[in-house]
């Protein structure tokens, strides 16, 4: 493999091949931020239309272009910087959280005709390659490890302001991010497991062709059974700080929180990143469950088709997060860490359990129906026992016998 | 649907026509009759300025906003009939509230307030507003000013809480006019439906305490009943 599984680097490098990886780069990072910048936009036009408002409509078509003017206003705002903060962590701060904003796209396959056994890559001068700007063999967990990383933007920031309600808010922000991170990891487990890859140009190959009975495809979705997949949607959506889960940013109790210091780009950073880790979480369970970029193509350049059907599929994520955020209101904190710890991670844990026994039944030539007997009976005994654990654990605390 | 349901309420709302918002440049929410605005100067139907320079708006107003001086009418070319005349017309907008008590203590109804209040200075002298620019022009209209934001409909209707109330706020004299006509619109009709909203705002039971608490009563409430009563208005004298 090399460098990766990308078939460009695995040759001899010379520096053609180092101007097409910048060029990757180059291109990857305009995507990012025009997608940064209508989801913005997309956003607040259809939030405002969820709530009968017109949203932005001044700044070019549409207000298309009000999230470019936001920005040019945040670069002439005064950048103010506490007495009581902690000036390097501060400035800091910010950084880490956008970083890793962009690294974290760096894995996500956008394009490539992946019909009638093409593999998705595509010819650039001569050379192949894939249209994904690095393929890494540890692939998904590159990408978890980079949200891992946005968790200590956010607490820094926090924490960096010498100030209350930052540092309350993201005390709340790093328990938030790490309960949900464990059941990101665990769906995400469940994925690896079936296409027995970390790769994810190698996890859109699986899911990719004509599928069962011609027209239902192989996404991951129906592989893995739903549940991973809406436990990734819940967990990605606290991950991300996004309403329902927006306790973190709470403007009623905390003031915005981490951010309550931060005035000028500084500030718009954060918001960058937090808009930046949407599209990019919706691209990433696009590239999990329902076959990335993989599709039919109808007619002209396949490698389009890969690129039409990948944005495609984003949007309607992100319009799914928009319609989420305009319908519930933000939970209660121990509604949230009730739900992560006592819902979202055992429920991942046993399906992740339920599945790998399926897989090695299967491998091994069990007999089905026993095999989903026994699974079901001992799934349903852990369930009764951990439903029993937390009613006596409620009512010894309502007693006072714990705290 | 459940739990599910509430997606489908907000869901229904996409694309509908109705908006709680109005584009506020561009177009503004209907004002009601009686919203205090930037001040006028009226004059009489010949063009003789009602102001006598009583200093009385001057005395009542709570923010000491309004500088007034008198001075004798010259005999050969009298600028009020009477006495009299405002000499000195300021008001300071920086520290008008708009509360109305000057049109109220004005005994020739020379001062009344226009529906217009979007205006706006880019120094303290241009905050205020001297005589020049507080009196109607020869039409009888408000002077609209660069920078003041006029709409259709503004100017009219000035002085509306006036024609609304009867003198002395003796409830007597409601519908009867106890004031002088204007130039460029004659006499003012009093304030319509006057019987009609008392009906309203005294609420379904016959109130059976005091002639000062009804008229407390009536002042506070009328505003809820303003907004049905303005949309008709409004469009009719559009």
């Amino acid at each position: 493999m090399g460098m990766g599984g990308d078939p460009l680097l695995a040759g001899h490098i010379d520096l053609a091949i180092v101007l097409i990886v910048l060029l990757k780069v180059v291109l990857v990072f305009a995507f990012l931020l025009v997608a940064t910048m209508l989801m913005i936009w997309f956003e607040r036009k259809v939030v405002g239309d969820f709530q009968n408002r017109v949203g932005p409509n001044t700044a070019g078509p549409f207000g298309v272009l009000q999230t470019l003017a936001d920005g040019i206003k945040f670069f002439f705002k005064e950048d103010l910087i506490p007495d009581r903060a902690e000036r390097r962590v501060f400035i800091l701060a910010p950084l880490l959280t956008v970083v890793p904003a962009f690294l974290l796209f760096s894995v996500v396959p956008f394009g490539g005709d992946f019909t009638n056994g093409h593999d998705g890559s595509v010819e650039i001068f001569g050379h192949t390659t894939y249209l994904q700007l690095a393929d890494p063999a540890i692939g998904i967990l590159f990408a978890l490890a980079m949200s891992s990383l946005a968790v200590y933007g956010v607490m820094l920031a926090g924490w960096s302001s010498g100030s209350k309600y930052p540092l309350l808010g993201s005390v709340r922000a790093s328990a938030q991010m790490v309960s949900y991170e464990a059941a990101l990891g665990l769906s995400v487990c469940a994925v690896v497991l079936v296409t027995g890859t970390l790769s994810t140009h190698e996890m859109v190959m699986s899911q990719a062709g004509s599928g069962w009975l011609g027209f239902i495809p192989r996404w991951n979705l129906l592989v893995v059974g739903i549940i991973p997949f809406v436990v990734f949607l819940l967990a990605s959506q606290a991950e991300l700080n996004r309403p329902p889960f927006d306790l973190v940013e709470a403007e009623q109790e905390l003031v915005g929180s981490y951010h309550t210091e931060y005035s000028s780009i500084r500030f718009a950073l954060f918001f960058v990143a937090e808009f930046m880790n949407s599209v990019t979480m919706a691209a990433l369970i696009v590239t999990l469950f329902l076959g990335g970029p993989a599709g039919p193509v109808l007619f002209g350049p396949g490698w389009l088709w890969g690129i039409i059907w990948f944005l495609l599929k984003t949007v309607v994520f992100l319009f799914g997060f928009v319609w989420v955020r305009s319908t519930l209101p933000r939970v209660r904190y121990d509604q949230l860490m009730d739900l992560g710890w006592k819902v979202l991670i055992p429920l991942s844990l046993g399906w992740l359990l339920l599945l790998a026994t399926f897989w090695v039944a299967r491998d091994q030539h069990w007999n089905g129906f026993v095999t989903i007997a026994i699974a079901g009976t001992i799934a349903l005994i852990f369930f009764g026992l951990l439903k029993a654990a937390v009613k006596t654990s409620r009512i010894r605390r309502l007693e006072g016998v714990v705290d | 649907m459940g739990y599910l349901g509430g997606f489908l309420v907000s869901l229904r709302q996409i694309g509908r026509k109705q908006r709680v918002t109005t584009e506020y440049p561009k177009e503004k929410a209907p004002k009601p009759d009686r919203t205090h605005g930037r001040h006028v100067l009226n004059r009489y139907e010949d063009g003789m300025e009602k102001c006598i320079g009583c200093e009385l708006c001057a005395g009542v107003c709570p923010a000491r906003c309004i500088f007034v001086r008198g001075a004798d009418n010259p005999p050969d070319a009298p600028v009020s009939p009477g006495e009299r005349y405002g000499f000195i017309y300021e008001i300071n907008y920086l520290r008008c509230i708009h509360c109305d008590l000057c049109v109220e203590a004005c005994p020739t109804e020379a001062i009344t307030e226009s529906k217009m209040f979007e205006f706006s200075f880019t120094n303290r002298a241009d905050a205020i507003y001297t005589k020049a620019e507080l009196t109607v022009d020869d039409a009888g209209m408000p002077q609209k000013l660069p920078w003041e934001d006029w709409r259709p409909g503004e100017d009219l209707a000035t002085s509306a809480w006036m024609r609304a109330t009867a003198p002395s706020g003796s409830a007597e004299f409601e519908g009867i006019v106890g004031w002088s006509a204007e130039l460029g619109y004659g006499l003012r009709a009093p304030e319509a439906d006057q019987e009609h909203k008392d009906a309203v705002t005294a609420g379904p039971s016959p109130s059976d305490h005091g002639h000062v608490d009804h008229d407390e009563a009536h002042d506070h409430e009328d505003h809820d009943e303003d907004h049905d009563h303005d949309d008709d208005h409004g469009h009719g004298g559009l």
